[in-house]
């Protein structure tokens, strides 16, 4: 029995302790917002907060996470249902396509914000590099992580440079 | 094949004038009689195929084209809404039913299958078009970048004028006025003469009896107000708090999930397996093995070889136990193939060149290179690709003795639905699809072996299956980009004008120009050779101008400076018959800043592209330093004649750049003893955030048939990535991906600053 706060609620599952969180969280917790792309930590799409911390849920042990606060795309809004600062900046930017990488990509980008309210591109860099797009949206995600900060940023859609 | 016992009920009509060709409607009179109750829920009236409204005056469109993030189900709302002249707040869209009744191919057959004879059996006459039961009736294609310049411009806005009329002649009949003194706007009919307006619902039921036409009065480019418009598109909120629902994050009461390996020699079938270790391991709950599946493709005919899956209660466990099988597979010969094998062949069947068949024969080439102070000559090689959606393929399926459900992301439901019912022996109408959202296609999901693979395990265990490919097998059993060598031979003057131009390259699929030449070469003689492999061939983004755009771009290149000319300039005066593809290419050598030198260690390269109907220019700008490469910046201009959504179209060139940038650095899929060696993106690596280039993109509108967006933005990146190395460096990149390439310069790769600097 592993047991932990998944988005606030406290959570208890019965498993293999080897299970990885993403599959627990999928199949077991039913938030399919947490997405597989590899199984082997190579592409972000998986990522959730533990801790605070952003981390690959398909090489995560779900027994590593007894006690720990874990929070996935569903709980990345406000308690009011607000959207988070940067759910709505992805929203302006019209940063994803297919949108299959998008909550890991807005996990990492979270958990940078959240440290680093004031990153500089080689910060936005080292936080996303993990996290693939095949739809080749790392400008929009660029930009829409600039917006949060207050920073400028090249707009694709004015196609020019903003703030 | 299972049978098809619904009535086709497309028809087709000409439009004149407008350069539209072909018009649909239903026929006869009310859509609603028969395709209704496929899409019309409680209060909506279905006026059209694609288009309802419901009592609260919300128009929806219903589209045949699925969603894997090209935004084209809102550009095509646009289109409808603009001819419909609704009310954008009140407008939304669903992805049509994979139904015969919405096949999309009548659209899309002109640019899917330029060249290629249409299955006899559909006749086209004079008040329509009468489909037979026929396997061109399976397609529901959303691929050959054809949503909006196809289905959107010969459909979709055909169908939005047509209701237009229908509605403004049920309020003419009720209101006793001709149907000339109505106007429409906003989703409201206005009759100006007596004050009298409605909004459209309030006509919608009567309408739906009148019959729609098939040549409406459509609007003029200068009177459009929603097409043109970046709006924002309607799938996009979802995709950003996880409720966007994917075919794998579909459920089933008592589901179970299964994990495949495929023979990993392709061609290879299974010998033997030993399976009890795996049936002992937790949570598994059978292991079945899968037969070849063949299907006669839409796109071509393809072929998944034999597969051994596991099914478990839940898919980790399953990848676990599917892990612990034994497998022993016969390779059928194929077991000792290499990339450099054959590369070999592709060498060896270029210079025999037997059987060489021409796409282009213009003046007298080998005069020409008589006549040439300088012949310049080149080969160039492309490896296979994979697509690596990010949503590897699955499919989830529930199969009993008479019916077959199946829930999917796919880029063509309907040809889906036939192979389904085809494989398991059902009637087309007993299997239901539904298509979800798709976390990528790129091509890779036209064809339907994942899909076929669920059904038959799920028949195997008789309950509902989640199939998931894990990324290796998803990497290790695609349908490739194909490997190709091409060779070239140029003759230049003594004034270094291109004056010949020759080219064999092997392997020819779609579209069939794309290895021509849009320059003025008097003497052009372009051809290939057959050189089958064994490695399965599926369409990859742009398709055969993936490779070819890399080929003749660099090539013309590679003549500018043996001329010692400007690449750019020399572009120059060969367009000058050309003058779409001329201001494409002086706008982007103008945003780009081409005549600014850039400084040392830095270089700039340009291509020019023409593909789905599109021409897209760009700039690749780049740093190279110590053996390493930066892509700065990337600078594109696309003319598709009209952008409907300008954003949305700067989006998919931003796309398609990256996908061909990764391609070109790092995409090499080879093969080793007959199968694919790369398993994982840590050796099929993708461009990533730290190594994106910013991209700027600008848009002509000029007025041209529209062209495609999707795949356009692809072709042009290596070319000009290639052609910008050689301006940093003076090395010319002729194999992709660039990552093999030895970028130090001479004085870097001496042993002793190598050691400096290792």
């Amino acid at each position: 029995m592993t047991t932990f706060t998944l988005n606030g609620e406290v959570r208890s599952v019965d498993t293999d302790p080897e299970t990885p969180a993403l599959w627990v969280i999928r199949e077991q917790l039913d938030l399919t917002g947490t997405k597989f792309g590899c199984g082997m930590a190579q592409c972000g799409a998986c990522t959730i907060h533990v801790d605070g911390r952003a981390q690959r849920s398909c090489t995560t042990p779900i027994a590593s996470l007894e006690g720990a606060i874990v929070t996935t795309i569903e709980g990345l809004k406000s308690a009011d249902g607000s959207l988070h600062a940067l759910q709505q900046a992805w929203i302006d930017q019209q940063a994803p396509q297919c949108g299959y990488c998008q909550s890991g990509q807005l996990m990492s980008a979270a958990a940078l914000l959240a440290v680093n309210p004031n990153p500089t591109d080689a910060d936005i860099d080292s936080a996303m590099r993990g996290n693939i797009c095949r739809c080749g949206m790392y400008g929009r995600i660029r930009s829409a992580i600039k917006q949060v900060a207050g920073a400028s940023f090249y707009d694709a859609m004015e196609g020019s440079q903003n703030g | 094949m299972g049978k098809w016992t619904r009535r086709a009920v497309l028809s087709a009509g000409v439009v004149g004038g407008t350069g539209l060709v072909v018009g649909i409607a239903v026929r006869p009179g009310n859509p609603t009689e028969t395709a209704g109750h496929l899409v019309a829920g409680e209060g909506e009236n279905l006026l059209h195929l694609y288009v309802k409204i419901d009592a609260n005056n919300r128009a929806t469109a219903i589209l045949p084209h699925a969603e894997m993030g090209q935004g084209a189900l809102t550009a095509l709302a646009q289109m409808l809404a603009e001819e419909l002249d609704a009310d954008w707040d009140l407008m939304g869209f669903e992805e049509a039913p994979a139904e015969a009744e919405y096949a999309n191919y009548t659209f899309g057959r002109g640019y899917l299958f330029k060249g290629i004879d249409f299955p006899g059996a559909v006749v086209p006459t004079v008040d329509g078009l009468m489909l037979k039961l026929s396997e061109s009736l399976g397609m529901q294609i959303t691929g050959g970048s054809t949503s909006i310049r196809a289905t959107g411009q010969y459909g979709v806005r055909v169908a939005g004028a047509a209701v237009r009329e229908m509605l403004k002649r049920a309020a003419a009949k009720t209101w006793a006025v001709s149907v000339e003194e109505i106007r429409t706007a906003k989703s409201t009919l206005f009759h100006d003469g007596s004050g009298r307006s409605a909004p459209y619902a309030e006509f919608a039921a009567a309408a739906a009896k009148e019959t729609p036409s098939s040549t409406p009065q459509l609007k003029k480019m200068s009177e459009y107000s929603v097409m043109g418009q970046s709006k924002p598109r309607h799938d996009i909120p979802a995709k950003v708090d996880g409720s966007a629902l994917f075919a794998m994050d579909v459920k089933r009461p008592n589901m179970v999930y299964a994990a495949i390996k495929r023979t990993p020699v392709f061609g290879g079938t299974l010998k033997r397996v030993d399976e009890r270790a795996a049936r002992a391991m937790s949570g598994v709950i059978d292991v079945v093995q899968l037969p070849t599946l063949s299907a006669e493709g839409m796109i071509g005919a393809y072929s998944a070889g034999d597969s051994v899956a596991v099914v478990a209660d839940s898919y980790w466990k399953a990848e676990r136990a599917l892990s612990a099988l034994t497998i022993e597979w016969n390779t059928q010969g194929n077991e000792s193939i290499s990339s450099e094998a054959i590369f070999q062949q592709f060498e060896r069947d270029i210079s025999a060149s037997t059987d060489r068949k021409n796409d282009v024969v213009i003046g007298d080439a080998a005069t020409a290179f008589d006549k040439a102070e300088t012949i310049l000559s080149a080969d160039y090689r492309v490896p296979y690709l994979a697509h690596t959606t990010m949503e590897p393929p699955n499919a989830t399926a529930e199969v009993s003795a008479d019916r077959a459900e199946i829930w999917v992301g796919c880029q063509n439901p309907l040809g889906f639905r036939q192979h389904i019912a085809a494989q398991l022996g059902l009637d087309f109408d007993k299997v239901t699809l539904h298509n979800h959202f798709l976390g990528g296609g790129f091509g890779r999901k036209s064809n339907a072996d994942y899909a076929l693979q669920a059904a038959l395990i799920a028949r195997a265990v008789g309950k509902p299956v989640q199939l998931v490919y894990s990324r290796a097998e998803d990497i290790r059993q695609d349908f490739y980009r194909p490997a190709v060598h091409s060779r070239f031979k140029a003759g230049l003057d003594a004034q270094g004008n291109l004056i010949a131009w020759h080219n064999t390259y092997v392997d020819k699929h779609e579209p069939i120009e794309a290895p021509l030449i849009p320059y003025a070469v008097a003497a052009q003689d372009i051809g290939h050779v057959a050189s089958p492999t064994h490695v399965p061939f599926g369409a990859w983004r742009s398709v055969d101008h993936s490779q070819h755009g890399f080929f003749t771009e660099s090539f013309i290149d590679e003549a500018a400076h043996a001329g010692a000319r400007d690449p750019y300039e020399y572009r120059q005066t060969l367009l000058k018959d050309k003058p779409r593809m001329l201001a494409v290419l002086n706008r982007v050598a103008a945003e780009a800043s081409w005549s600014v030198p850039m400084e040392a260690g830095r270089g700039r390269g340009i291509s020019l592209q023409e593909s789905f109907g599109s021409i897209v220019g760009q700039v690749v700008e780049v740093t190279v330093s110590g053996g390493k490469i930066w892509v700065d910046r990337v600078v594109a201009v696309i003319d598709a004649g009209y952008a409907v959504s300008p954003d949305g179209m700067k989006a998919q060139i931003e796309s398609g750049i990256i996908y061909g940038l990764s391609a070109a650095m790092y995409g090499d899929i080879t093969i080793e003893k007959g199968a694919v060696a790369q398993s994982s993106f840590a050796n099929y690596d993708t461009i990533r955030m730290h190594d994106a280039p910013v991209i700027e993109t600008h848009i002509i509108n000029s007025g041209a048939d529209i062209g495609g967006a999707g795949e356009p933005g692809t072709p042009g990146v290596a070319p000009a990535l290639a052609n910008a190395i050689f301006d940093a460096t003076g090395k010319r990149i002729r194999t992709l991906p660039v990552m093999n390439a030895d970028l130090r310069t001479d004085s870097e790769s001496s042993p002793s600053v190598a050691a400096l600097t290792r």
